[in-house]
């Protein structure tokens, strides 16, 4: 998501907390904690308890998932007032219909309004429906978001781009336990022509979290 | 930590590199195997404390945390743990390097 | 239409809960019910898991935070463990 419109954050550019640049990793001195997470694979290989095979296919599972898997159902959602009630009704069945699952976690589906705006958040880690948006965005774990957005969303929604007026009730939802949450954003006006596919383009990744609406159509 | 002081958000997004994924996914499986569970990470991860969470990096935290549950689950010894990351550590410089011998 | 309003304890106990601090004490209304989970404070710990039923439940932004609250009519949303709630009487 382009967010170069603002111009915060500078003080911390390009170096993690602890003072290492993040990438490239492989040409920079060895950590301590690179030194425990070898150790700890190549352990557990050895032992049988995890296969290198494994372990690769999870990072490859994990590199495939990406935003535009949860486009896809929200598209969906758009063109099809079944599939949409359905998955307001029970997102992880919905979800699996497409062939994504939610796996032990439950999936609940909130529908953005002109009236309703809802946005998601973990204040107590950084729960994320990770298996229809791929890994979660650096400012999603931080606690600049997640010490404000259940205190003042207006001020942090604004901060991404987005005001919503005084006549739409916003409501945080703090995933604190066995649900992950997908916002299922408005659909843009002027958009009545456009099939799934071309819908799908118009979701970004932050409107499905709930800090933006999807994109306006070219 | 909701409704606490902080400052302004950090757009700025780094890329994923190799050793982070690798942690999530040791920990994907392990839990997915039942060493232990996902309350157990976090709750490792809580009790690091404050300073950790200014000091270390989100997967720094993780490999530490996986680490401790595993040693809990009895998956390994500390003597074995530390007799492989003396081994890793003396295969080089980078973690290129030190990430080949076991591949 | 009646709503089931609940409060969650005030308790503090040391080590892992999914309770956030914010909202120990703090009346809501059960905005769904999502069935019966693992324990999360038993398996944090290596220990047999009881079930537990969690529920959804919505504060105003104004039982929250009081007169800091930024628009008090807006609502924060979290799941919270059965045993983490007391009735309250309706006044």
């Amino acid at each position: 998501m382009p967010h170069d419109h603002h111009d915060h954050g500078h003080e911390h550019d390009h170096l993690s907390p602890s003072g290492h640049p993040y990438q490239p990793d492989q040409d920079h001195p060895l950590t301590k904690w690179q030194a425990m997470e070898i150790a700890m694979r190549e352990l557990l290989v050895e032992k049988g308890i995890l296969t290198r095979e494994e372990i690769t296919q999870t990072v490859e599972a994990m590199d495939r998932r990406s935003p535009a898997d949860g486009a896809k159902v929200v598209a969906r959602a758009w063109v099809d007032p079944d599939y949409k009630a359905r998955l307001l009704a029970d997102g992880s069945a919905a979800i699996n219909e497409m062939g994504f699952h939610a796996d032990a976690m439950k999936l609940v589906v909130l529908e953005n309004t002109a009236d309703v705006h809802n946005v998601v958040v973990c204040t107590l880690c950084s729960c994320y429906p990770r298996n229809l948006l791929g890994l979660p965005p650096d400012w999603y774990k931080q606690r600049a978001y997640r010490s404000r957005v259940v205190k003042t969303p207006r001020a942090v929604l604004s901060e991404f781009g987005l005001t919503l007026p005084d006549t739409t009730q916003v409501r945080v939802h703090d995933s604190t336990a066995d649900m992950r949450y997908l916002i299922l954003p408005a659909r843009p006006e002027g958009t009545a022509d456009m099939d799934e596919t071309a819908l799908a383009a118009l979701i970004n990744r932050d409107s499905m979290i709930g800090v933006a609406q999807a994109s306006a159509p070219e | 930590m909701g409704g606490q002081p902080a400052g302004d958000i950090d757009f700025d997004q780094h890329n994923f590199a190799l050793w982070e994924k690798r942690v999530d996914a040791l920990l994907v499986l392990t839990s997915g195997k039942g060493y232990f569970t996902v309350d157990g990470l976090r709750r490792v991860l809580e009790d690091m404390g404050e300073e950790a969470f200014e000091t270390m990096t989100y997967y720094e935290r993780w490999v530490q945390s996986v680490n401790q549950n595993m040693l809990e689950a009895g998956a390994y010894s500390l003597e074995e743990l530390s007799t492989k990351m003396a081994e890793v550590t003396a295969r080089g410089e980078t973690y290129g390097d030190c990430a080949g011998g076991g591949e | 239409m009646s709503e089931h309003h609940v409060r969650v304890k005030d308790w503090f106990p040391p080590g892992h809960v999914r309770t956030p601090f914010f909202l120990r004490g703090k009346t809501g209304v059960i905005e769904r019910e999502l069935g019966a989970f693992e324990n999360p404070e038993q398996r944090a710990y290596r220990q047999k898991p009881d079930m537990r039923k969690l529920v959804r439940v919505r504060f105003t932004m104004v039982e929250v935070w009081g007169e800091d609250a930024e628009t008090p009519t807006d609502t924060l949303d979290a799941e919270i463990y059965e045993h983490w709630l007391e009735p309250v009487n309706a006044t």
